[in-house]
Parts: structure tokens; sequence; C-alpha cells
């Protein structure tokens, strides 16, 4: 349904009134719909089946490229492009190699994670209608939001904001494009 | 669910934050340090002592940039002296942050929740002081670029075979991985900074580097596995980087040097006196900022048992190292520690017994423990022992080695020493300032602590 709102948002002031209205919205039918907490709620990635995420597969993908521009950069270096005859030593020292293919795991991985981290969440985003709801700043406080988006094929902008009320919302307010 | 509540409703003896705190008023009360127009006067004095020592510092380098490595004491055999006592020291004081804010994750501490950011902060700052000094120690240090392998016209490359190389890996990754780490674990907090801000330019700085966080969960639970891996990754991290930083010694023959409890050894170590600088810093910026609710009782405690354990593997370290030396049947070893104990730098070995093994024993006792000021006396006394760890395993292994006709002492100069305390200025200045501007404490993960934050039973019925 194409409509001028983004969705309605309901305010919650604690976590267990969010979580169960949360569950009440899902148990409804609707399927767009997010939460905005002031810190991570391990109930609500229940309820919203947020448990699974690309992110590990991207950081091991970063590993182990990093692993092997390590390994694969010494041997490089000191077999093909610059041999230099070290106390007799072979020329593929791998023992040696160890440390730099080690950090170099390590770096990468860390910059997939977290370059990975923001693109996952499509950060950075500096306008989103979420913000325009007056009250909204304080989910970075003490409150607790729920907000179901004008994209579900329940959503209605009535209904929907009849239903948020009905769950003991604080307050229940359109969220503007 | 029948036993689940009684386990958390068991008193505390000792909480780890105070009762009575809401999720507004831990997020005032760690922002209003940022947002509020007045500064504490410790924050003046600190600021104001930083800046000072950092101009000692700025005057120190350029001098050193006209002039050459010659105007510190470094003649042979002793070309190592102050810059690398140095880096190893700072280095060694940054693993305390990336412990507690990746080991003590995995752990899943609860405690460290509230000193996790200024230690992190920490570690990044410990470690910029500590990446100056290979560089200030290289001669030409505008040439540091060598270090890395690069497609260069010279057609040469790093020996990758080399300590040295090694560190410079290390050093840098361990440098970029805990600035990563730290502006992830900001992010959160600078969307609430960003929230409250009164000023426009406050507003927008800090919603510039939120990159639009709305607390939304779908981020929320890709941000925890965010921050699991990053934890997960740092802690092999953390624990290599002394490691790699005690091969600089350990692959060299130099008696007193060429030993393989080295690592474990550093790594002991670097956590001990990293821990005394998180109490060195905590202990003074709770009370200029009434933030004794937050940093409780309870995690001075928790730090001091830390140093304590540490502290106790250090001092195995050094039993160990003398029995090493006299099991090993190599005359050069015995000797070496012979002259440490008995030569010229007896004094400064037997003071940096009395300050790192005698010293902790203090911390057994909880009443030493309770007691702020204590801790913090014995956690310089601590940083100062564990610098001179690091000076007598330099100097005195490279005054004395083989051959006893090109022995000679380590004098350090006035510039020596300027560098030195230079250093302690640009990291007290770079301290300060993020205190300032930044939230010292994660607010997030402080709200999760608070009894509200658990979601009540009910709604699972």
């Amino acid at each position: 349904m194409k409509t001028g709102v983004y969705g309605v948002m309901a305010e919650f002031d604690n976590p267990s009134a969010l979580v169960s209205a949360a569950r009440a919205a899902t148990e409804q039918g609707y399927k767009k719909l997010d939460t905005y907490t002031p810190f991570p709620i391990e109930e609500l990635h229940d309820i919203l089946h947020l448990h699974r995420n690309k992110l590990p597969l991207i950081v091991l993908c970063g590993g182990l490229l990093g692993g092997l521009t390590g390994y694969l950069m010494q041997y490089f270096v000191t077999v093909i492009y610059f041999p230099i005859n070290i106390g007799g030593r072979p020329l593929h020292s791998w023992p040696s190699y160890i440390i730099i293919t080690f950090e170099l795991t390590i770096l990468f991985a860390c910059i997939s994670a977290v370059l990975g981290m923001l693109a996952l969440c499509g950060l950075p985003m500096p306008y989103h209608p979420v913000f325009n709801v007056p009250r909204f700043h304080a989910a970075s406080r003490d409150r607790f939001f729920l907000c179901i988006e004008s994209t579900d094929p329940q959503f209605d902008l009535e209904k929907t904001s009849g239903f948020l009320e009905s769950l003991e919302a604080k307050e229940v307010s359109e969220v503007a494009r | 669910m029948a036993d689940e509540p009684q386990v958390i409703e068991k008193p505390e003896s000792h909480e780890i934050i105070a009762r009575g705190y809401t999720f507004a008023t831990v997020t005032d009360q760690i922002s209003a340090v940022v947002l509020s127009k007045r500064t504490p006067l410790l924050w003046i004095a600190g600021v104001g002592v930083g800046f000072a020592l950092l101009n000692l510092l700025l005057l120190s380098a350029t001098l050193l940039f006209a002039k050459g490595v010659g105007i510190w004491g470094i003649r042979t055999p002793v070309m190592w002296g102050f810059a690398i006592t140095n880096f190893v020291w700072w280095i060694g004081i940054g693993h305390a942050g990336t412990l507690i804010s990746a080991i003590l994750l995995l752990l899943n501490q609860k405690w460290r929740n509230s000193i996790n950011r200024f230690a992190e902060a920490m570690t990044l700052f410990a470690v910029a002081c500590a990446g100056l000094f290979p560089i200030l120690h290289m001669g030409r240090p505008w040439l540091a670029y060598w270090l890395f392998p690069y497609p260069n016209s010279m057609m040469v490359e790093p020996n990758f075979r080399s300590p040295l190389v090694w560190d410079v890996f290390a050093v840098s990754t361990y440098a970029t991985v805990s600035a990563l780490f730290w502006f992830v674990g900001l992010i959160p907090d600078l969307g609430t900074l960003r929230d409250r801000a009164k000023s426009t330019f406050a507003k927008f700085t800090y919603g510039m580097l939120a990159m639009g966080w709305r607390n939304s969960s779908r981020h929320w639970s890709i941000y925890e596995t965010a921050t699991l891996l990053l934890a997960g990754i740092s802690t092999p991290l953390v624990l290599s980087v002394h490691t790699v930083v005690s091969f600089d010694f350990t692959i060299a023959i130099v008696p007193g040097w060429h030993s393989t409890f080295f690592p474990p050894y550093f790594v002991a170590g670097a956590i001990y006196s990293g821990f005394a600088m998180v109490l060195a810093l905590a202990i003074p910026l709770r009370s200029a900022y009434g933030l004794q609710g937050l940093i409780t009782d309870r995690h001075l405690d928790n730090s001091a048992k830390v140093m304590l354990a540490t502290g106790m593997i250090v001092a195995y370290a050094y039993i160990m190292e003398v029995f090493m030396a006299w099991y090993s049947g190599s005359v050069y070893e015995q000797q070496a520690f012979w002259n440490r104990m008995t030569g010229p730098y007896a004094a400064q070995y037997w003071f940096l017994v009395t300050c790192n093994i005698v010293s902790p024993n203090f911390l057994w006792f909880k009443k030493f423990r309770n007691s702020p000021v204590l801790l913090f006396i014995s956690s310089i006394i601590v940083l100062i022992g564990m610098w001179l760890e690091r000076y007598m395993i330099i100097v005195s292994s490279l005054a004395q080695d083989y051959v006893p006709s090109s022995w000679s002492l380590f004098h350090a100069t006035r510039w020596d020493w300027a560098t030195y305390w230079g250093t302690i200025g640009f990291f007290l200045f770079l301290f300060f300032l993020f205190v300032r501007v930044l939230p010292m404490i994660s607010i997030f993960e402080v709200r999760t602590l608070l009894p509200q934050a658990k979601v009540g039973e009910e709604v699972k019925g």
C-alpha cells in the first residue's frame, strides 16, 4: 500500500512492555516492524528472528584473504622478487612467515568486521524517517519504540494505530517520510 | 523459570554499579561530563601538565631531527637505551585496555562495562606513544616508511625473517584494530550524544560520527555479532603483540635475552603494568567527576586482583629467569644475571624487584584493596617497576655481553628524559581531551547492567 507515511510508531517506557508489544504485533501477522531500544535486548532478537546474519561469513572471508595476502606477499618477496641468503636458510623459510601471516589475518578480519557491520546495517545513513518523530531522541536514553512500517501488507494507518494504542503504548505517532 | 529469579535476587555484597540508577540517570550522568560547559579543576590541571610536557616532546623531537640520535645517551654497545625501553613499556600499558574490552567480554565479565571505554582509549594513546620511539630511534625518521614492503625504485624489500619487521606488522595491526574496536564501541554512544547535544556544532559533529545510528534492533543484532567477532579477533592479537615484541629480544643471542619464556613473561608484565595504568587513571577520574556510583570499589578491587595475579606471574618469571641462567650451565648467561644482581645496575635491579615483586603482595589484603589512595600509590609503584624491568633487560644485557673488552655503561642524557616525559605528556594530553569530548564510560553497556534492563518474566506467559 502506498501512503505518505513511513509507518506508525509506539512508545513504551520499559523493555518488558516493548517485548510483549512486539510479540503481539508479530502474532497479529505484522512482518515489517522494527524496534528501537537504548541497548540490545536479546528477547527482541528472538521475536524479530535476528539471530542469524552474514557477518561471520564476511569476517571469515576477510581473514582468509588476509592470511593468503600475508603469506603470498612474503613468499613472493623472499623467494622470487628479492631473494637474499640469510644465514643459509632456505628461501622459502615458512616458520618465519607465521607472524606476519597471522597479523594480516587479524587485520583483514577486523577491517571486514567493521565494514561488514556498517554495510549490513546500511550505515552511514544520516537521514532516516524515524528521526522525524519528535520524541524519538529518547530511544537513545530511556524509551523503547516499536515501529510498524507502511510497506507491511497488513498496514493500514487507522487500524495499525488503533492496534498499537491497544498495546498500552505511552504514545502512538505517525512517522512522516 | 522457577529457579532463575532466586539467583538474581540474591543480595550482592559488592555491586557493579550503585543502586538507584535508571536508564535516564546513567545517560545523563555520563553524557553530562562531555556536554556540560563546566570542567573540573583536575581536568584543567591534567590537560595543562599534559600540554606542557607535550611541548617538551616537540622540542626534543625537533632537536633530535636536527642533530641526530647522538643527543640521547645511546653509545656502543647500548644502542637501544631509553627508546626501546619506553617503546616496550608503552606497548605493555596498552594491553590492559584490549584485555578488558576483548577477553573480559568473551568471559562475560559484566563489571568490565564501565571501565572498558577509557581503558581502550588508554590503549590507543599508549600505542601512539609507543609507536613514536622506534621511529625516533631510527636515525632517519623521515624514512620510516621503508619498514613496509612496497614496490620501490631501489628494488629492495624488508627482510621478513627479522623480528624487527614482525614488530612493524604487529604494532601497526594492533594500533589499527584497537582504533576500530574502540570506534565501533563508540557508535551507539555517539548517537546518544547527538540526541542530547544542545549546540548545533556538537549535534552535527556527533551526528556525523554516529553515521545515523538509530538504535534499531536489526542494527543491534548485527552490532552484537560484530562486537563479539572483534573481541574474538582481538584476543589472540593482544596476546601476540607483546609476544612479538619479546621476539625482538629472544631471537637475538645476547645473554639475558635469548630465552623461550620471554613471550608469556612479557604478556603478563604488559597486563600487569596496563592494569596499574587503569587504576592510576580511574581513581582520580572517578573522584573528579563524581562517578563512584559507576566505577565502584568493586572495579578497583577486581583490577587490583588482576594486578596481583599478573604480578605473581611476573615474580615467577624473575625467579625462573635466574634459575634458567644457573641451570643452563652457560657462563655467559650466569654472568649476565650475576652482573644484574651485583654489577653496576644492581641498585636498579633490586629496586625493580621491590616494586614488582614485594609491593604487589600488599594487594592480598582486602583492606588495602579497598583504599583508593593506597591502590593509586601501589599502581604508580608498579608502573615505575615495570619501566625499570624493561630498562634492566635492555641496558644491562647490552652493556655487558660476551666480551668484557667491549663492555660499556649507559648514561641517560637530559634529552632521553625529556623525550620520555614528553610522551607521558602526549599521553595525558590525548587522554584528557578524550575525557572532555567523548563519553569515558560506555553508556549503552552500563544500561544493560541495570536491573530494569531485565525483561520481565510475565511476558513469556
